[in-house]
This record gives C-alpha cells, sequence and structure tokens, in this order.
C-alpha cells in the first residue's frame, strides 16, 4: 500500500546515514512504502533491518508493509536541549506495534499529544527529506 | 590455595561537583585510595579493568598506561553503567582461573564540570547531522534518555495500574538516606507530593523522579581469598555474579514492562546458592524511578506488577525489609554518567559494617543490579560477608 509522502522544505534533524541495507529502507520511505524483513526461512520478521534474520541467522528478504499499527507504548517529551526539537515541544516519541508483529519506533504527529494513549491505532506518513531518504511517521486513526 | 574471589579495597574520589580534577584524575584518586584501603602495594596488580566513559582519555589501555599497571588480564567490557557489575563476573572468573591473582577496576567522570545537566535531555547529536549505525533508526524523532526510560513507566503503568505516587516513594525513600550522606548532591528530604508536582520531564516521569548529574569516581580491589588473609579488610566475597542483554538501543526493546535482569538474576542467584528472601539489602541503579522498579521485578524479588504495591508500603526505605540505596543512589547523591561502581562500593562498605548511620543491621548479603544503557545490560553482582559454603 503506498501511503501518504510529504515534502520537507528544510529538515534540520541528525539524518540517517544510509549503508548498504538501510539505503532500501530510507529509499521505499521517499515513495510511501514502509519496509520490514521477514526471513524465508523461518518466518522471523524484524524492524531495523539487518543483514541477517536475528532468529536463525538465514538471509532475509523485504516485506511491504500495511502501514497500520497501535501504539504500543510512548512518552511525551516536555524538555530536550537541542534544535529543532526544542521548538517542537512537547511532542509524542512513541513505539507502534506493527500489523505485521515488530515494534517500530516514531513521532506521532498531527495530535494533540494529550489525548494519545496506549493501544491507540495509527498509520504510517512519510516525510521526503531528499532523494534516497523519507522518514517514517505515525498519525491516529479517526 | 583459596582463589575464592573477594573484594578487599575500596575507594571513591571527591564528588558531588569537583572542577579541579578531570576524569583521569577521578580515577586516579579512586585507585589510590582503593589501594591504601586494601593494604596492598601497587605491584601487586597484575589485572586491570575499567569501563571507559571517554574513548582515548581513560579506555582500558590508556588508564593502564598512566597507571602503570604490568598486567597478566586487562578487560574493558562497557555496557553502560552496569559495566562494573559485568566486571565483577568476568573479575571472579579470571581470578579463579588465575588469569590474575589481583585486579583494580577503576572510574572517574568530570560530567557535572564539564557536561552540564545535559545527559538526561541534551540529545547526543547535533542537528543536521548524519548518523550511521543502527541509531540511524532513532535519531530523526528526538527521543531523550529519560524518554526512554518514561516509556518502560507508560507500559508499566498500563499493564499493571501502577502509579506516579508508587514510582514517587523510590526517590523519598533514596533521598532519606541521602540526608545521611555529608557528600550527596540532594540532602533536603522531599515529600512524595514534591515528586509529583515537580516538572514533567518525559511523562510519566517527573524532574524528582530522574537521577541527579555529579562528578565522580570510584574503584575496587578484587583478590583471592588466600591474599586476603595477610591484608586488614574483612573480605567481601563475590558469592554469584551473571550478566545479561536484551538490547542496546531503546527501539529494539520489545517488552517494555521487563529487563534481562529476569535472566542474569536467577542467574547471579543460582551461582550464590542463594534466592531474593536471603538478600538484606539491595544497590540498584537508580537513574530513574522506573529503574528501580524494573530491576526489583526482573531480578524476582516481586512478581511482575507486583512492584508498585511492595514499593507503596516502604519496603524499600530505611527501616524496611529490603533498605535500597544507602548512599543516596544516584537519584540523590551520585551519578557521573555510569553508577555501576558506587553500587559495588557501597555493598561493601554495608558488609563491611562501616555504614555508620545507614547502616544495615546484620547485613550478609548484598546485591548490586546495574543497568546499563535504557534498561539493555543488567549485571548483578551478590555479595556476602561470609565465606561461601
Amino acid at each position: 500500500m503506498k501511503n501518504k509522502v510529504r515534502n520537507a522544505t528544510e529538515f534540520l534533524k541528525p539524518l540517517p546515514d544510509p549503508d548498504a541495507i538501510s539505503s532500501e529502507y530510507w529509499r521505499a520511505a521517499t515513495e510511501g512504502r514502509l519496509l520490514i524483513q521477514e526471513c524465508p526461512t523461518c518466518g522471523h520478521r524484524q524492524w531495523y533491518p539487518r543483514a541477517l534474520c536475528t532468529e536463525c541467522s538465514s538471509d532475509t528478504q523485504w516485506l511491504e508493509c500495511s502501514g497500520l499499527g497501535t501504539v504500543n507504548t510512548f512518552t511525551i517529551i516536555r524538555q530536550y536541549g537541542m534544535q529543532p526539537f526544542k521548538q517542537e515541544l512537547p511532542y509524542i516519541v512513541a513505539m507502534i506495534e506493527l500489523e505485521e508483529g515488530p515494534l517500530i519506533m516514531g513521532n506521532i504527529t498531527d495530535c494533540d499529544v494529550e489525548t494519545v494513549r496506549i493501544g491507540d491505532s495509527v498509520s504510517v506518513w512519510f516525510l521526503k527529506i531528499e532523494e534516497g531518504i523519507g522518514i517514517p511517521y505515525w498519525s491516529p486513526d479517526a | 590455595m583459596d582463589r575464592t574471589p573477594v573484594i578487599v579495597g575500596i575507594g571513591l574520589s571527591d564528588y558531588p561537583k569537583t572542577p579541579h580534577l578531570d576524569g583521569v584524575q577521578h580515577h586516579a584518586l579512586a585507585a589510590q585510595r582503593a589501594i591504601a584501603d586494601a593494604g596492598i602495594a601497587k605491584s601487586e596488580i597484575d589485572g586491570y579493568v575499567n569501563a571507559s566513559s571517554n574513548m582515548m582519555i581513560d579506555d582500558p589501555v590508556t588508564m593502564s598506561e598512566y597507571l602503570r599497571i604490568n598486567h597478566r588480564y586487562i578487560d574493558g567490557t562497557m555496557t553502560g553503567g552496569s559495566s562494573f557489575e559485568f566486571h565483577v563476573q568476568h573479575l571472579a572468573a579470571a581470578i579463579k582461573e588465575g588469569l590474575c591473582d589481583t585486579a583494580l577496576v577503576t572510574y572517574g567522570s568530570d560530567y557535572l564540570s564539564r557536561m552540564g545537566r545535559s545527559l538526561g535531555t541534551g540529545g547526543f547529536q547535533r542537528p543536521g547531522q548524519r548518523v550511521a549505525g543502527p541509531i540511524q533508526y532513532e535519531v530523526p524523532y528526538g527521543n531523550s534518555l529519560v524518554g526512554a526510560y518514561a516509556m518502560y513507566a507508560m507500559r508499566h503503568m498500563h499493564e499493571y495500574g501502577t502509579t506516579s505516587e508508587q514510582l514517587a516513594e523510590i526517590a523519598v525513600g533514596v533521598r532519606e538516606y541521602a540526608t545521611l550522606n555529608p557528600n550527596a548532591i540532594y540532602r533536603d528530604p522531599i515529600t512524595i507530593d514534591d515528586v509529583i508536582n515537580s516538572r514533567m520531564v518525559a511523562d510519566p516521569l517527573h524532574k524528582l523522579d530522574c537521577c541527579a548529574i555529579t562528578d565522580g569516581g570510584g574503584a575496587f580491589i578484587m583478590t583471592t581469598a588466600e591474599r586476603a588473609k595477610d591484608l586488614p579488610n574483612k573480605p567481601i566475597y563475590v558469592l554469584g555474579a551473571a550478566g545479561a542483554q536484551t538490547h542496546w538501543n531503546i527501539s529494539q526493546q520489545s517488552d517494555f514492562t521487563t529487563s534481562a535482569g529476569a535472566q542474569s538474576g536467577p542467574e547471579a542467584f543460582a551461582r550464590a546458592g542463594l534466592t531474593p528472601a536471603d538478600v538484606d539489602m539491595i544497590m540498584f541503579y537508580d537513574s530513574f524511578t522506573v529503574t528501580c522498579l524494573i530491576l526489583l521485578e526482573s531480578l524476582g524479588f516481586v512478581g511482575r506488577g507486583e512492584g508498585g504495591p511492595f514499593i507503596a508500603e516502604g519496603h524499600l526505605r530505611k527501616g524496611g525489609s529490603l533498605p535500597m540505596n544507602t548512599d543516596g543512589g544516584g537519584l540523590s547523591s551520585c551519578h557521573p554518567g555510569m553508577r555501576g561502581m558506587f553500587l559495588i562500593l557501597e555493598a561493601v562498605r554495608q558488609l563491611r559494617g562501616d555504614a555508620g548511620e545507614a547502616q544495615v543491621p546484620n547485613c550478609k548479603v548484598a546485591l548490586a543490579g546495574g543497568s546499563g544503557g535504557w534498561l539493555s545490560c543488567i549485571g548483578v553482582a551478590i555479595l556476602g560477608n561470609e565465606a561461601p559454603g
């Protein structure tokens, strides 16, 4: 499923420095696709992507996710020293349990931070930073 | 020859704020004091271990050179703040095996003087920095160190109904001990209301749920029970030590209600031939109040979800059934970044019976439970003042 992609005008946060494996993940995000890995041998699914299956050490394959998940846990960051995060306070950092299984970290955006609860349904969206790098974010389902 | 591993010397550098000392000087001052306390000659030291808080400044090989240790055994295991509990595990094996006879472990940090109180919420990267490795998957999201632990508290509250008041009781009890420590950075008594009315830093953790940032250093000397016979201090026996890891980066934790202590705790108890009921006092890494809650449950002192009510009953306080962090802890006394060293030192002080007003009566078994990273690497060292049977 292709999910909503927004274009960043200016992105001043720390950025990934893509490597041979992560470059595929960050590039897919610019195209509105959230990737995790699935092991063809044992069926294990994992995030973040790695050079091997952490269960059985086999090679892995990419699996495109639905982009749906629920909030496993979160916090409201109310104090942070580094810009530009400081000017965005307060904001949500959460662990999202993907429909496909694994947990993934992200921000939950487009909502009043006080309304977020564990178990809430969320959907992915992507911020395209530059060619080859898109960042997944999450917004609450209505 | 009795090669049972024992701790025979401990040393603290100066704290909580010592702008005249840098990290290396903290290592050196603590080492001098530990060697003097042990009553050994420096030349006897043939093992050296440290956890390196500043690479190329105080890493094990640099510090070994600085201190001029002629070592047969060296270890630089760095699991974050729990490193020193892992060091006890490694040295216990090395000493039993004869890889070394007498080992020195040191730690030093000028965190407060050099970096201020930036550790919890300062951010570890720079704006626009390109970040490689697994942390690249986290850095765009602006999580803080406090935020990582807050996610445990949030999930634990959700699953078990744990409350902010129950967590606050931890900070109150540890502060009570800090009032007895003239070096503690915070010594005014606090109440549960003080904690829950303090500023929210990362929900549900308030400012007073978070540890202090200080300067400080520590060192200890481990040797054989045989060598200890000729030394002035009552030897403190390493009864059992173990370590385990679930993740490093917080986004790789899969269960925000427990820790790797669920593995290393039972292993340490099995090695000691003891159970949690045998422990007279605990030294837990109180980076945050919730860290103690998770350690209490995952090491097996209470069942999962039972920590909050247990804490509220006051068991961890002075005079309680399981006194915790009798030096005032990281929450109120001393936290220069990697507190695991001080867990060992205070446990030894208690087992020697040298803790003054903070002394736990009839203290025979003490447990140091270190948490490194983001409740990532849990090291457990069970110490006692009687030879293992």
